[in-house]
């Protein structure tokens, strides 16, 4: 919403000379918050006064053109020009060649002399042209930037204006003027008039307010039966809520259609961000403005019969304003008359009853409609208005038979009509509302004593009408607050206009907390072994393609993948939200590479959404109201799961070369390492097997299974042909994880292990064994053969080759052996190896390499 | 002090330097001078047979002149001892040379050898003093050559280490420590302001029902507010499923699964459908606060987000709330805090929103709005970690650059 300076100042004391800033700061003190200032001067600068075209002599030239020569006198006959500067004469006449013939000798016009500025930066000086020195132009109203007419010059008794020469121009045309742009939030549409913010700036200054629409209300006639014929019929009200509370209907006879819109009326709506269109129109904009109340002209001699405000009926429709023809729902609101509907009401006019410049007689609406109704209409027909966005938030209802009379009263004035005697006034109900509170109330909820005084003479400010009994206070709302309800929204205001800023500090004390849960300090926990372990956590959008769901965000390739789409996505090629990290993390790992990164080691944290049988439920509960357990369950069934993930993408080595440094090209391994940091981290063990996944080299992928035998990821290279078609770097490797899977296994004590002191005896042992036995069966073999006295048991070679048969492999194997109670004997511990090859003899067909 | 200065010296041995580096300084009493002066010494060159050929025919020379004979023995003997010392100290620059000087004067040709193979054929008397002449000079040949040999040994070790010097100055770091996202990092730093008051962290959905998001929080349907919160809808429309555009539901979440008194705070992942740019991301980041609790006030409010703010941005920092609207709280305030360390000078920076819960928030939750108030707070992330540590675009906090979080690494 912008405000005037000028117009605001009708209404509210503001200090001479406040700027745009004074107001947005003093009025954010009440909560409208500041959004920018304009200010046309600033556009202009230098000297643009009135001038009198004294001679204007057309000039053919060779180019075929015909300009004029001009004379121009821009100081007052008899006075001394006291402007000084390149090429203004002292003499006050100016000579000025102009392209436009729409004016003559004797004409009143605006004159941009040198030195001049215009806006869009348009320099004017003394130029040579045509024969002729032009010292300076004779402006246009879109030179000015008060307008899109170009074509002929602003001849300053079109606008009614008869000022003295050599005056400045820009008082003249309002030009002077600035606006202060504030935020109105959802809740105060009576902010959305000057009637509102000057309410709420004498709030923020504590000074007095008188409500313009008061003087209106009572200069405006009731209904006398003698007015247009209207009647709210609404078969089809909305949440028990007809659609119309109130009609006003006045009508104005005789306008002078060609009378023009008074510049200070232009000037102000150009301000507020209004385009003057016809004088008629731009009065109904000038007192929505002011007041609050949206308005609608019809051409009354347009208009057929009485009046209905109702619900469209299926299969009618509408051409509206817009020029477009509209199929109506059931639950628009109407205005009809004996034809069909001539407007949607509260949200644009219909075209047969459009105001034009033949209108003569004018028939002027002033209604109350409901906001949801409008709401609904607003968006079913993409129509956002200035009269929607204040019908949405509530109008006064009281307000409609002030804006009338105001309008009436314009239209007699300033376009030469005549107000008919007869009134409209349909009201389907009154506004009432009350609320009891007790006058301690704000105290307790603020947490600032304030006294009755304040309490009383704030609601009183912000229009309530109060009525004590005890420490009851029985506050009526005024009407053009809807947005008070409760006791908490009086205690705003109360809270508001005493000032937040005096509300004082206390620190609550809560109970004794539990700390972190076991999830979120194992989710710091591997996050920051990770980071530790050199590589870097990045964070990437949700939104992937189907493709990128089947490829990374399901094991089983062969089954349909089901992905939850948005309705209405960035883009519609990603549109779907991830069942896996890994597709973030390939673009990720991508645009690194393309900014010349060429090591990388990434990981991210983040939920993967998998849907179920249920997506979302067909109604949901109502506002204020705890819904039974039944429905909460219902729609919590209908949300995806939504387990935590983590992954990680490798490419390229883990150190760049340096004196000393023999970099490692990152492989399987490293993705594999990524898994089981993390879920040490979190004392986790991780069980791994030859896996399948088709995102994975067939002969590179870990399956990853918690202590529990779960599944809870994958680890290894990614398929070479996942990579080329990705264009991701050969032998990226990459892990992902379910970090909620994993982390179910966490938070569990730890019981401590006997350390032995007593010195360890290793074996090592080779064993041929087939080919695809995998070595995490031996070792476990090994381990149950060898018996307890086994303290460790690892992996030290796989050969294949020369000396070993086709289809086997040689795993070598060291194996240390520990007593808690003595020192072992090497012939004690060579029995336990020989049993441990014994049982890998029998289970796996073992043979020991020679 | 004096072993490591000496250590310092260069590694080989000048020969005919006026120290002797086994024995420190020169003495006056040094036997080198003596055997100098007899050897150099005119009137006894003259005299002086060569000790070398005195040793070779000890037999003879002792038969031969049963006077001085055996004083003759010994001297030569002293002259040969005091020869392989100077050898020993002048001749001797490395392990090589030691070893050469060791076979030349204890070695089978050497003239104390032949001494020792004379011996059997000595007289008993001459046996037994030439026996214990023979022993001090090769006792203290011995202990000369051991020196000299320890000596080589502690200046190779010197120069091994010398030349093992490295530039530490090259290494640009083998194992690099790797980064956290500063978002992350900074939404466990404010949780962590508020688990040390002893609040509680709860976590929620990012796909959400509706009617959790909205309608719980007193968001009417067909209310302009819901219509601010650009929302992601899921399919299929009108099954009222949307990405949470706000963290709020995690506060309803928590109401409905926690008993009273309720201190929590929420961080996580939000979504609006706003285009990306400097300052805006479709993705994005907030911390939410909730405490309900009997007779809690706005005092309670402010005074948590004063300490919230101190705590985030220094002592000095400060909270201003100014009047405005959300549809989940009653009374509602824009919070602004004063950032004492912000780019171009302390300022007050809008931080987020707050207020007291609205009574149909409470009433959705199954609280009582007459026996128990509650304040919530909200502020984003991304933005906060823009101003605080001066993130000038939005693109670098979701690109994933590694550059963005390698810079800030584990802290913020």
């Amino acid at each position: 919403m912008r405000i005037p300076l000028s117009w605001l100042r009708e209404y509210a004391p503001l200090p001479a000379g406040a700027s745009a800033e004074y107001l947005m700061e003093t009025l954010v003190r009440v909560g409208l918050e500041e959004e920018a200032v304009h200010r046309p001067s600033e556009e202009i600068t230098g000297p643009v006064v009135v001038g009198q075209v004294l001679t204007a002599e057309p000039e053919t030239h060779s180019n075929g053109k015909t300009v004029n020569w001009c004379t121009v006198r821009v100081v007052p006959e008899g006075q001394p020009q006291t402007l000084t500067g390149e090429g203004i004469e002292p003499s006050g006449v100016q000579g000025i060649i102009c392209g436009a013939h729409n004016f003559g000798p004797g004409d009143k016009v605006v004159v941009s002399l040198p030195g001049a500025v215009l806006p869009g930066g348009f320099a004017i000086s003394a130029r040579k042209t045509y024969g002729h020195t032009s010292a300076g132009m004779i402006a246009s109203v879109r030179e000015l930037g008060i307008g899109d007419d170009h074509d002929g010059i602003l001849v300053l008794s079109s606008l009614g204006l008869d000022p003295e020469v050599g005056a400045d121009a820009l008082p003249l045309l309002g030009l002077d003027d600035e606006a202060a742009e504030i935020n109105v939030t959802p809740d105060r549409g009576y902010a959305f008039s000057m009637r509102g913010v000057a309410r709420e700036y004498c709030h923020a200054v504590d000074a007095e307010f008188t409500d313009p629409a008061a003087a209106l209300a009572e200069r405006a006639p009731a209904d006398n039966g003698e007015g247009y014929v209207v009647a709210i019929r609404d078969e089809r009200p909305i949440h028990d809520k007809r659609g119309a509370s109130r009609f006003v209907a006045r009508s104005v006879l005789d306008i002078d259609p060609g009378r023009p819109t008074p510049v200070w009326m232009a000037s102000r709506l150009r301000l507020a961000g209004i385009r003057p269109i016809s004088l008629p129109v731009d009065i109904s904009n000038y007192v929505m403005l002011e007041l609050g109340q949206p308005l609608h002209f019809y051409d009354a001699e347009k208009i057929h019969g009485p009046i209905e405000v109702r619900r469209a009926e299926a299969g009618e429709t509408l051409e509206t304003l817009d020029g477009k023809s509209r199929e109506l729902d059931p639950e628009d609101l109407v205005i009809a008359d004996s034809e069909g509907p001539v407007g949607l009401a509260g949200v644009m006019g219909g075209a047969s009853t459009e105001v034009t410049g033949a209108t003569r007689h004018l028939l002027v609406e002033a209604a109350r409609f409901e906001e949801v109704s409008i709401a609904r209409t607003r968006r079913r027909h993409r129509l956002p208005s200035e009269a929607s966005k204040r019908f949405e938030r509530g109008v006064d209802p009281e307000v409609a038979p002030a804006a009338a009379q105001r309008a009436v009263e314009l239209l007699v004035e300033l376009a030469g009509g005549t107000a008919d005697e007869g009134v409209t006034d349909v009201r389907d109900r009154r506004y009432p509302h009350e609320i009891a509170m007790s006058v301690h109330y704000p105290s307790a909820r603020i947490g600032l004593e304030f006294t009755e005084a304040q309490v009383e003479r704030a609601l009183t400010e912000v229009g309530c009408t109060l009525a004590r009994s005890g420490e009851i206070l029985q506050v009526t709302v005024p009407s053009w607050r809807p947005d008070l309800v409760e006791k908490e929204d009086l205690t705003e205001e109360v809270a508001r206009l005493v000032g937040y800023e005096n509300i004082p500090s206390r620190l609550p004390v809560p109970p004794a907390g539990r700390g972190l849960t076991v999830e979120q300090a194992a989710r710091r926990r591997v996050l920051d072994a990770l980071a530790a372990a050199g590589m870097t956590e990045v964070i990437s959008y949700p939104f992937v393609t189907q493709e990128e769901n089947r490829l990374f965000g399901t094991d089983d390739a062969e089954q349909p993948v089901r992905s939850l789409k948005l309705a209405n996505p960035i883009s519609e090629a990603s549109g779907y939200l991830q069942r896996s990290l890994l597709p973030g993390l390939v673009q990720v790992l991508r645009r690194n590479h393309s900014r010349g990164f060429r090591d990388l080691a990434l990981f991210e944290t983040g939920n993967v959404f998998l849907p179920g049988e249920q997506s979302g439920t067909s109604t949901i509960p109502p506002v204020g109201a705890k819904p039974a357990q039944g429905i909460l369950d219902e729609l919590n069934a209908g949300l995806p799961e939504q387990p935590r993930h983590l992954a990680a993408i490798l490419t390229g080595h883990d150190a760049q070369p340096a004196p000393g440094v023999v970099p490692r090209a990152y492989d399987w391994q490293d993705a594999l390492d990524a898994a089981r940091i993390a879920a040490e981290a979190i004392g986790v063990g991780l069980t791994v097997r030859q896996g399948r996944h088709q995102a994975f080299h067939p002969g590179r992928t870990a399956e990853l299974h918690d202590d529990a035998g779960h599944l809870v990821g994958y680890a290894g290279e990614l398929h070479p042909q996942v990579l080329k078609d990705l264009d991701l770097p050969e032998r990226t490797v990459a892990m992902e994880l379910s970090f909620t899977g994993l982390v179910q296994g966490a938070g569990e004590p730890v019981t401590a292990r006997p350390i032995s002191g007593y010195p360890a005896t290793t074996q090592d042992v080779a064993l041929i064994v087939a080919e695809d036995l995998p070595a995490a069966e031996l070792l476990a073999t090994l381990r149950e053969g060898a018996g307890e006295l086994l303290e460790d048991v690892r992996v030290f070679d796989d050969y294949r080759g020369a000396g070993i048969e086709e289809g086997r492999k040689s795993i070598a194997c060291a194996m240390r052996f520990r007593a808690p109670d003595r020192t072992l004997t090497n012939d004690e511990a060579s029995g336990y190896r020989e049993a441990a090859i014994d049982l890998a003899r029998s289970r796996h067909d073992a043979v020991l390499r020679g | 002090m004096d072993m490591l200065f000496r250590g310092r010296r260069p590694a080989v041995a000048v020969p005919g330097a006026g120290t002797h580096p086994a024995r420190g300084e020169p003495t006056e009493s040094d036997p080198r001078d003596e055997l100098f002066m007899t050897e150099t010494s005119p009137e006894r060159a003259e005299t002086a047979p060569d000790p070398e050929r005195v040793l070779a025919e000890m037999t003879d020379v002792l038969e031969n002149d049963p006077d001085r004979g055996l004083e003759r023995v010994r001297k030569a003997l002293s002259a040969e001892v005091e020869r392989a010392l100077g050898s020993i100290g002048s001749e001797t620059p490395d392990f090589e040379a030691l070893k050469a000087v060791r076979l030349r004067f204890t070695g089978e040709k050497s003239p104390i050898s032949l001494v020792n193979r004379q011996m059997r054929a000595l007289s008993k008397e001459h046996k037994k003093e030439i026996g214990k002449v023979l022993g001090q000079a090769r006792g203290r040949l011995t202990q000369a050559l051991e020196a000299r040999n320890a000596e080589l040994e502690a200046e190779h070790a010197q120069r091994i280490l010398v030349e093992e010097t490295v530039d530490v100055t090259a290494s640009a770091g083998r194992r690099g420590i790797g980064g956290r996202h500063p978002v992350n990092t900074l939404q466990e730093r404010a949780a962590d302001v508020f688990v040390a008051m002893g609040w509680e962290v709860e976590d929620g959905p990012e796909v959400e029902s509706e009617w959790y998001n909205f309608d719980s929080l007193n968001f009417k349907p067909d209310h302009p507010a819901r219509e601010l919160q650009d929302t992601f809808f899921l399919e299929p429309v009108g099954a009222h499923t949307v990405l949470r555009t706000h963290t709020s539901p995690v506060q309803m979440r928590s109401l409905h699964r926690r008993r009273l008194p309720l201190y929590v705070v929420c961080p996580g992942r939000v979504y609006r459908t706003d285009e990306l740019d400097a300052t805006h991301t479709p993705v994005f980041h907030q911390i939410e606060g909730l405490a309900v609790d009997r007779g809690l006030t706005m005092a309670d409010l402010k005074g948590t987000l004063e300490h919230f703010a101190r705590q985030m941005f220094g002592p000095e920092a400060m909270i201003r709330l100014r009047p405005n609207f959300f549809p989940f709280t009653e009374p509602s305030a824009e919070m602004d805090v004063w950032h004492p360390g912000a780019k171009g000078g302390p300022q007050w920076i809008e931080w987020g929103g707050c207020g007291m819960v609205h009574p149909n928030v409470l009433r959705a939750a199954g609280v009582d709005p007459e026996t128990h108030s509650g304040f919530a707070f909200g502020m984003g992330i991304d933005r906060t970690l823009m101003f605080r540590n001066g993130v000038p675009d939005m693109h670098d906090m979701v690109e994933g650059d590694i550059r963005f979080s390698e810079h800030f690494g584990m802290e913020i």
